[in-house]
């Protein structure tokens, strides 16, 4: 579905998500962060930039491979992302909900 | 002489040494099977030894009387795999070569890997019942348990037969029912996930049936802790949930074995094709069952319906043809739901549970995704059929090991 958001119209699928990543840019995630309640610091970017890189080379995202990145420990990206941290942060950064699970 | 040495004689082990033996024999072949166990336990029978409706005797036998005759057993434990060299090392020394090998270990919960879960009330107040002495301690417990805060929990996923912790809880439900203590017990299902499981048509309607029993759900919870003082569950957003009876699913990983040997991902599970269930990393090393990475569910139908499309693949592999890309996730479970009646789901790596009937195309008998007694018979009569049948290798009648498509209602 169609949403408009920061001035421009992205797409999305039924739970917010982002379906083309090339119509994301930085504007699009700080609108999608106010959404969740989230104002967006560098260490924010950084766990975004990361998840992007890690979805580009195809790495199956997971809360524990997060804690094993070096970059935060769980704790912190709790912290960074208060509610189900993974699927928001993924959100934000345009890139498809985490298929954890089956 | 050549050899094909599988590891674990688990249910997809003993599986693949039934299937293989018709196929693979002296004096070409030499199957052997090790795994350092003596018995075989029948593992969904772990979800109903808490609730008195299976005995140990019900669940448990011995490993040998499973493995053909002509199949080599040995009972030893495996100290590593040394791929690059085509060897297996074990524990007293010897070292086995191999020219095809198959990698059936499994899955185990790991309760270490989240502080305070294997503190001072492990067994007492905090159970699994994903191993035998977890689900015995937790039976010696609910017998003459007074009532209270009852948390059923999932620490994080994948966990080996995903349905088991809902239908620990509807049958908990059921239990307490039957007990006339109900209103004396509070029931709350814990999970990583955003809702009861992880596909939405099967999400919606055991969301329903929680909600029917009243069983209160909460979602989102990342455990960070136990807290053995004050029973309670912390996750790392400081939420917590108080229990009396803490009944987790620890997380699941992949054999030892496989971090020894430098085989496994951070769970070691093995990166495995999900189509042919070849190693990604070795063509002559093939992986069944829970151990290996593919996104299917870890669960023995799962399996049953891959060691049917492995062992074409194992005899087209010794040919050197081309390996079929066969195998699509196929998933057949049953969900016990309380009171005599449970669900059945059929689904694969992209078509979701779904309502229907199975396995005739708009006969049935069996019902998808709907409540029935008869699909609760269907699994107490799986067990016979596991014993008799299933690890046999034998095929089960008008059930695929790809999915069909046909008597389910898609969008």
């Amino acid at each position: 579905m169609e949403k408009s958001i920061a001035g421009k119209s992205i797409t999305v699928n039924e739970e917010g998500y982002l379906t083309d990543f090339s119509q994301w840019d930085k504007t699009v995630g700080e609108a999608l962060a106010a959404e969740a309640e989230i104002t967006l610091t560098p260490r924010h970017w950084d766990v975004i930039r990361y998840l992007q890189d890690e979805h580009k080379n195809q790495v199956a995202l997971s809360i524990r491979r997060i804690g094993k990145s070096g970059l935060v420990d769980i704790k912190e990206f709790y912290q960074l992302f208060p509610v189900a941290p993974l699927k928001t942060a993924t959100k934000i950064a345009g890139i498809p909900k985490p298929a954890s699970c089956i | 002489m050549k050899n094909l040495i599988i590891l674990g004689a688990g249910t997809a082990g003993t599986m693949m040494a039934n299937h293989l033996h018709h196929h693979l024999q002296s004096p070409d072949w030499q199957i052997s099977i090790i795994d350092e166990r003596e018995e075989h336990h029948y593992q969904p029978g772990y979800l109903f030894l808490p609730f008195d409706i299976y005995a140990p005797e019900d669940i448990i036998k011995t490993i040998e009387e499973f493995i053909p005759k002509d199949v080599k057993l040995l009972k030893q434990k495996i100290s590593r795999i040394v791929p690059t060299d085509n060897k297996v090392q074990l524990a007293n020394g010897d070292e086995l070569a191999y020219d095809i090998l198959i990698i059936a270990t499994g899955a185990k919960i790991a309760p270490e890997e989240t502080e305070g879960m294997k503190g001072s009330e492990w067994h007492k107040s905090v159970f699994d019942f994903y191993t035998f002495e977890g689900a015995l301690a937790l039976r010696n417990k609910l017998r003459d348990w007074q009532g209270g805060k009852l948390v059923v929990h999932i620490t994080e996923m994948p966990i080996k037969c995903p349905v088991a912790p809902l239908e620990f809880s509807f049958l908990a439900d059921s239990f307490f029912k039957h007990k006339h203590m109900r209103d004396r017990v509070e029931i709350t299902y814990v999970t990583p996930l955003s809702g009861a499981f992880t596909k939405p048509k099967a999400t919606e309607a055991l969301e329903h049936l929680l909600h029917e029993k009243g069983i209160h759900i909460e979602s989102d919870f990342a455990i960070e802790h136990v807290d053995n003082e004050k029973k309670e569950i912390v996750d790392y957003g400081g939420r917590t949930i108080p229990f009396d009876i803490l009944v987790t699913i620890p997380t699941n990983k992949g054999d030892a074995l496989l971090e020894r040997s430098g085989m496994g991902d951070d769970l070691n599970y093995v990166p495995t094709h999900k189509a042919t269930l070849q190693s990604k990393e070795y063509a002559n090393i093939f992986v069944l069952g829970d151990a290996s990475n593919i996104p299917a569910s870890k669960a023995g139908s799962v399996a049953h319906f891959e060691a049917e499309i492995l062992t074409d693949n194992i005899l087209r592999y010794i040919k050197g043809e081309p390996l079929l890309e066969e195998f699509d996730g196929h998933a057949n479970c049953f969900i016990e739901t309380g009171n005599g009646k449970a669900l059945l789901i059929d689904f694969n790596y992209t078509h979701e549970p779904v309502e229907g009937s199975f396995p005739f195309a708009g006969i049935g008998p069996l019902r998808l995704l709907k409540e029935s007694r008869m699909n609760h018979m269907g699994k107490l009569a799986f067990r016979w059929i596991y014993w008799n049948v299933l690890l046999k290798g034998t095929h089960i009648p008008f059930v695929s090991a790809t999915m069909s498509e046909s008597g389910k209602k898609f969008d």
